[in-house]
C-alpha cells in the first residue's frame, strides 16, 4: 500500500497546496504568485541587494559615486577592475590567497582521508575522545589562536609565508574535512572493504582504486569546504602575514583605513573575492548544508 | 553500525593527530604558560599563579564583552532560527526552481566575512549606501558610526543576511528527508496545516534544527571580522564582543596575562557547548544509522 501512495502523483508537495489542485490545472497556474514565491522572492531580494549594491558600485567611477546617488551606473566603467588586475599590490593578494588555500586544502585532505576511513570502520582505543576533541578545534576562536599561532610561526621562521598560513588554517579545516569524509563513509557499506580485501587486494592499492572513486563527491564537497573556509577566513591570515604572503582580505582592510576614499576599487575588490564561490556553487549545491553541518545531514 | 575492534587503525589517525597537535596543542600550551606568569619585559617571566584569572573573573571589562556576547548571540538566534524554518518551509520541494534558490541562498554563506563587512559598511553608508540613503530620504536618523542603537541593528541584520540561509538550509534539507506518506496521512485526517508542522515536519526537523542552533551559537560566539570590518568594535565598546576584545587585549596591547586567562576561560565555554553538540550529533548518527 505505502508503495502506491508513495509515487501519487502530486504528492510531493506541501498539503496546503495538494488539497484541491489537479497536476495538470496545477502546472497551468504555476506562473501565478502564491504565498511561497511571495516569501521566497522578498527573501531572495533580501540577500540579493546588498551583493547588488557591491556590483553596481564596482563599475561606477570614484567620482560618480560620490557625486550623487543613482540605482545604476550611469557610466558604465570597467577602470576599477582594470586597476586591481593590473596593480601587483592588489592582484598578488589574490595570488597569495589561491597559494595557501590550495595548499591548505590539499594538505587537509590527504591527512583527512586515511583517518575519516579510520573513524567510519574500525573502533580503538580513545576513538571517540579524539574525534571530540577533533570537533573542538573547529569550534575553537580564532581569536584564542592568533597570538600564539604569531609567536610559534616567528620562532620557526615561517613568519608570512603561505605555509604558515595554510598550516594554521588546518586547525579548523582537518577536523571539518575528518567530519565531513567520515559522514559520506559511513553510507558506503562495509561488504565492498572485505570482498575487495578477499579479492587480494592490500589497503593502499583498495583505497586509493575502489574506495576514493566510491566517495568521489564526498571528497568533492570536504575539498570545498576547506577552500571556502580558509577562503573567508582573515583573522588568521592577516595576523600571520605581513608583505610576501598577504591575503587579499588583508590588502583590502589596508585600503579602508588608509585612503577611506576609493569605493570603487574596494567594492571591486570585494566582487572578485565572491567570485570562487559563485563558480562552483552550482555543483554543489545539494551538499552544501551537508557539509556545513560537518557532513550530518 | 558496528564497528570491528582494530588498535592499528590508530596509525590511519596519526598524520592528523600530528598535525593538529601542531597548530593546536602547542599554541594552546603557550596560551596556558602567559596565564600563569607575569612579566616586565625583556622576556623575564616570573610565576603568577591564578592571579590572571582572579584579575579577569573581577574585570568589569571582560563581563561587560561576555554580556554583550551573550545578547548578540540569543537576538540572532531568536531571528535566525524561526526566519530560517519559515523560509525553508516556503522553498520549492524540487525542480530548477528549488537549485535556483538553493544557488542565491547559498551566495551570502560564502562570501569572506571581511567583504560580508565592507558590503554592509557601503550598504549602510547614507551618503552612497542603498540602505542609509532611503533610510535618510524617509527621515530617519541612522548612523551606524555614531548612533549604539544603529551599529547594534546594523551588525544584527547583517547577521542575519549572513547567516539565515544556513539554518534556511539545515531545515529544508531534514523536510526532504520526509516521506510523502505522512503528508497522505495528515491529508486524510484533515489535519490543518499548523498540526501538520507541529506533528510531523518539526519532530523530524528536531535533529537538524538542533545542529543548526548549536552551529549558529558557536559561530556567532566566536564573530570576529564582520562587526569589527563594519564598525570597528564601537561606538564606544558598544560592540566590542568577546573575540573583538580579545584581539583587542592580545594583539593591541600585547596585555599577554589578562589575554591568556581570557582566552582559557572563552575555550572552556566553548568546550562545553562543543560537548553538547557532539552528544546531539552522535545521538542523531544513532538514530538515523541503525
Amino acid at each position: 500500500m505505502s508503495d502506491a501512495t508513495t509515487s501519487a502523483p502530486g504528492a510531493a508537495s506541501i498539503p496546503g497546496d495538494v488539497s484541491a489542485a489537479e497536476p495538470r490545472a496545477r502546472s497551468r497556474r504555476r506562473f501565478r504568485p502564491n504565498g511561497s514565491m511571495i516569501v521566497m522572492a522578498l527573501y531572495l531580494l533580501f540577500l540579493m541587494l546588498p551583493i547588488y549594491w557591491l556590483l553596481n558600485m564596482s563599475l561606477k567611477t570614484n567620482a560618480e559615486i560620490l557625486s550623487g546617488f543613482s540605482l545604476w551606473p550611469r557610466n558604465l566603467t570597467l577602470a576599477n577592475y582594470e586597476k586591481i588586475l593590473t596593480d601587483p599590490s592588489w592582484y598578488m593578494g589574490y595570488v597569495n590567497s589561491i597559494i595557501y588555500v590550495t595548499m591548505n586544502t590539499v594538505i587537509s585532505i590527504s591527512v583527512a582521508l586515511p583517518a575519516a576511513y579510520a573513524f567510519s570502520r574500525y573502533s580503538f582505543m580513545g576513538d571517540k575522545h579524539l574525534f571530540f576533541w577533533l570537533l573542538t578545534n573547529r569550534m575553537a576562536p580564532p581569536a584564542v589562536f592568533a597570538l600564539p599561532f604569531f609567536q610559534l610561526y616567528s620562532s620557526v621562521g615561517l613568519f608570512d609565508t603561505h605555509i604558515a598560513v595554510a598550516l594554521a588554517h588546518t586547525l579548523f579545516n582537518v577536523p571539518l574535512a575528518v567530519w565531513i569524509l567520515e559522514g559520506f563513509m559511513r553510507g558506503v557499506p562495509r561488504e565492498i572493504d572485505e570482498t575487495a580485501y578477499i579479492d587480494g587486494y592490500s589497503f593502499p592499492k583498495f583505497f586509493v582504486k575502489i574506495f576514493m572513486p566510491l566517495i568521489a563527491s564526498g571528497i568533492g564537497v570536504a575539498a570545498f569546504f576547506c577552500f571556502m573556509f580558509s577562503w573567508v577566513e582573515l583573522l588568521l591570515s592577516r595576523t600571520l602575514t605581513s608583505v610576501d604572503a598577504k591575503p587579499i582580505a588583508a590588502t583590502m582592510t589596508r585600503t579602508v583605513s588608509a585612503s577611506g576614499l576609493d569605493w570603487g576599487v574596494l567594492a571591486a575588490a570585494g566582487v572578485l573575492t565572491i567570485l570562487p564561490g559563485a563558480l562552483v556553487i552550482w555543483f554543489v549545491r545539494n551538499y552544501i548544508a551537508k557539509g556545513f553541518a560537518l557532513g550530518r545531514v | 553500525m558496528n564497528k570491528t575492534v582494530n588498535q592499528k587503525a590508530w596509525f590511519l589517525v596519526l598524520p592528523v593527530l600530528i598535525l593538529v597537535g601542531f597548530s593546536a596543542v602547542i599554541p594552546l600550551m603557550t596560551v596556558v604558560n602567559y596565564s600563569v606568569q607575569d612579566t616586565f619585559g625583556n622576556n623575564v617571566f616570573f610565576w603568577a599563579g591564578l592571579d590572571w584569572f582572579r584579575d579577569m573573573l573581577e574585570s568589569e571589562r571582560m563581563w561587560n564583552a561576555l554580556g554583550r556576547q551573550l545578547v548578540f548571540s540569543s537576538i540572532i538566534l531568536a531571528i535566525e532560527v524561526p526566519l530560517g524554518i519559515f523560509v525553508a518551509l516556503n522553498m520549492p520541494k524540487k525542480g530548477f526552481w528549488a537549485s535556483f534558490c538553493l544557488v542565491l541562498m547559498s551566495l551570502p554563506l560564502l562570501i569572506p566575512w571581511n567583504v560580508v563587512g565592507t558590503i554592509w559598511q557601503i550598504f549602510g553608508r547614507v551618503d552612497i549606501g542603498l540602505l542609509g540613503y532611503v533610510l535618510a530620504k524617509l527621515g530617519v536618523n541612522y548612523n551606524y558610526t555614531q548612533n549604539v542603537i544603529d551599529a547594534w541593528a546594523t551588525v544584527i541584520i547583517m547577521d542575519v543576511w549572513h547567516w539565515t540561509s544556513l539554518v534556511a538550509l539545515l531545515a529544508y534539507a531534514g523536510l526532504q528527508s520526509i516521506p510523502d506518506a505522512y503528508y497522505q496521512a495528515a491529508k486524510i485526517d484533515q489535519a490543518s496545516r499548523w498540526k501538520v508542522f507541529r506533528f510531523i515536519e518539526l519532530p523530524k526537523m528536531a535533529g537538524v534544527l538542533m545542529i543548526a542552533i548549536l552551529l549558529r551559537f558557536m559561530d556567532s560566539f566566536m564573530i570576529y571580522t564582520e562587526p569589527f570590518v563594519v564598525t570597528g568594535g564601537g561606538p564606544g565598546n558598544a560592540t566590542t564582543f568577546l573575540s573583538i576584545d580579545l584581539v583587542k587585549m592580545a594583539l593591541g596591547q600585547f596585555d599577554l596575562g589578562p589575554a591568556a586567562a581570557f582566552s582559557l576561560m572563552y575555550f572552556l565555554v566553548i568546550l562545553l557547548i562543543s560537548w553538547v553538540f557532539y552528544t546531539v550529533m552522535t545521538n542523531l548518527d544513532k538514530r538515523d544509522g541503525v
